[in-house]
């Protein structure tokens, strides 16, 4: 109750001027209603920071390095942010992404598969397994968290056994496809930039999207409304998981090696998850921005990437993050309150 | 007002359903007349909530029949009884907080124009629809969050009515209303009841209230129908009495048994 007290007092009374305020007014408030302008705000002051303090910052191959180091988590996170919205969280899509180039690996070099349905056969691979996520969470009702806890260390366990925890090197073969999946070095960023758009629009202007949040937003209510939410979970399980193989593919073509550190255990679902929260995604269901999303994968990618440009040790860099993430959070729960009353 | 065989809307015999060990209907039969509207009434814990689901396809009934319009159907999903025209508004109301207005009056039957959705088309038909039913609100934009229960509950009822629902089932919709959201609820079932197209049955637990608005009040008393009667025949006084008696009965027979239990339980009575 306070804390609503004190934020009436800053916002001024305004309902009486609606029509005659400026344009730049409402160009700011409605910037300011949408949750992903806070990120933006941090992004671009970063970017003029590190700019600032390093030349070496804006310089193309820094600005690909960047771009490298976000496409990956963003991508997994406009899958994740579905999954979230949908109330549900994948631990195993890191791993996923680890598998899927071996498969690739596995049925070019061993069954003498064509890549390109090497690549496609991997990608169903890892469908199957957000399959398996989903009807285990939905059927056998296990929570999302210990479902895809379990996955995720059969994968890993998977992926180290096959290939006796040693790199494999890209397929022959591979040279043509492998421009569109990480050899040219805005590919990633390409990707990237196609899978938020297609998720945003996903989540914020279909069906699906719209019985996904009503399926996080309120699971009963959608079931009563006659919304199929075990499927909607299931498919966003399904969408993720083949994002994730997409990942895994992308960077073995771009480091030039396929290693089952690829994904680093559960590491790179874990900063897409931090880059969910950070752009603005609640844990909690129902809400969640795809958006948002690629503006948290930015944020991490440039603060670690100036850090290092600037001289500062990695080291403190999970600081940085720790706190972002918390302050991401507390904001966000205080602006969704803010906005039911109804004052943003 | 009893319902001739013609203008019969919906009948339901001998349903019965179990959940695991629980009786939750034993055997129910009830009519519906076209344009009727007709109070369920009953204990907590009676089986109205079961029923309801029942008839609008959320659960199946482990026996018993249901006939529509004349015709016997299995209801296979809540969709199914949706495209005969049986809907309901559920005591929970099944909105999402976190979308607007307009894509609650639409949900799971938005209009698409594939593969986006047509938000422009269903924003101006809420608003439309909306206005026509009387119910007053800012803005059909506005997150269902942020309005208050009466407008909540108006929605609900309005999103049944809205695609050519020609059974109306109402769970609790004066649960924790204040009077004068609970007055727009009422006035919004009158006006459904002058058009005369739509036959509802309304789950409240107010006798005041559903006697000003009923044609007929039946007693759902453990798992089947115990009363039956036109509005005009019966009273608040009736319909409480006779709720209370099957209480206090229970109540005795439970002093008989263990005479300290009464005193334990209910120490200011």
């Amino acid at each position: 109750m306070s804390d609503t007290i004190e934020v009436a007092e800053r916002v001024e009374p305004a309902p009486a001027g609606r029509p005659s305020r400026g344009i730049l007014r409402r160009v700011g408030e409605e910037f300011l209603r949408r949750r992903e302008a806070s990120v933006l705000v941090v992004a671009v002051a970063l970017g003029v920071y590190f700019a600032s303090a390093s030349p070496a910052f804006l310089t193309q191959p820094n600005l690909v390095n960047i771009s490298q180091a976000t496409a990956p988590v963003a991508i997994i996170a406009a899958g994740l942010v579905l999954v979230l919205v949908s109330g549900e969280i994948d631990l195993s899509v890191a791993a996923v992404a680890a598998l899927a180039p071996f498969n690739m690996h596995y049925l070019v070099d061993f069954y003498s598969v064509p890549v390109l349905p090497a690549i496609l056969l991997a990608l169903a691979v890892s469908a199957a397994i957000g399959f398996a996520n989903g009807a285990i969470t939905v059927y056998l009702k296990v929570p999302s968290f210990v479902t895809t806890l379990g996955t995720g260390y059969i994968v890993i366990g998977i992926v180290l056994t096959t290939s006796h925890a040693y790199p494999a090197p890209i397929p022959e073969g591979a040279e043509g496809i492998s421009k569109w999946f990480g050899v040219w070095p805005w590919a990633h960023l390409t990707w990237a930039v196609l899978v938020t758009i297609v998720f945003h629009l996903l989540l914020t202007r279909t069906r699906w999207g719209l019985h996904t949040v009503a399926t996080g937003g309120n699971l009963l209510g959608a079931t009563e409304a006659g919304i199929r939410s075990g499927r909607i979970k299931i498919g966003n399980f399904m969408m993720l998981s083949v994002l994730g193989g997409l990942v895994g593919i992308m960077e073995a073509f771009r480091i030039n090696t396929i290693d089952p550190n690829i994904g680093g255990g559960f590491e790179l679902m874990f900063v897409a998850v931090s880059a969910a929260v950070i752009g603005g995604t609640a844990l909690a269901g129902g809400s969640g921005t795809v958006v948002g999303a690629f503006l948290g994968a930015l944020v991490l990618a440039e603060l670690q990437n100036g850090f290092n440009l600037i001289g500062i040790s990695a080291n403190p860099y999970f600081l940085i993050q720790g706190a972002a993430i918390l302050i991401a959070m507390i904001a966000n729960v205080r602006l969704s309150r803010l906005r039911r009353a109804g004052r943003v | 007002m009893a319902a001739d065989r013609n203008g019969e809307a919906l009948r339901v015999e001998h349903i019965a359903k179990h959940f695991g060990g629980v009786t939750a209907l034993a055997d129910v039969n009830l009519r519906l007349a076209k344009g009727e509207v007709l109070g369920l009434i009953g204990d907590n814990g009676a089986g109205k909530s079961t029923l309801i689901k029942i008839i609008c396809g959320f659960h199946q009934p482990d026996a018993g029949r249901i006939v529509i319009n004349g015709d016997e159907v299995t209801l296979r999903s809540v969709d199914h009884a949706r495209s005969l025209g049986i809907d309901t508004v559920y005591q929970d109301l099944a909105l999402v907080n976190e979308l607007s207005v307009y894509h609650n009056m639409f949900l799971n039957r938005e209009l698409v124009r594939w593969p986006l959705l047509s938000n422009r088309r269903m924003r101006k038909l809420a608003r439309q629809h909306l206005d026509d039913m009387g119910v007053n609100l800012p803005s059909v934009d506005d997150e269902v969050a942020k309005l208050s229960g009466g407008q909540r509950q108006a929605i609900a009822v309005a999103r049944s009515v809205y695609t050519d629902a020609r059974i109306l089932l109402l769970d609790e919709p004066l649960a924790a209303m204040g009077a004068k959201e609970g007055a727009l609820i009422l006035d919004l079932v009158r006006d459904l009841k002058a058009k005369g197209d739509v036959s509802i049955i309304i789950i409240a637990h107010n006798y005041g209230q559903i006697l000003e608005v009923c044609d007929r009040i039946n007693l759902l008393q453990h798992g089947s129908i115990t009363f039956d009667k036109p509005t005009s025949q019966t009273s608040v006084q009736e319909l409480t009495d006779l709720v209370v008696a099957e209480y206090r009965a229970a109540r005795t027979q439970k002093l008989q048994a263990d005479p300290g239990a009464g005193a334990r339980q209910a120490p200011r009575s």
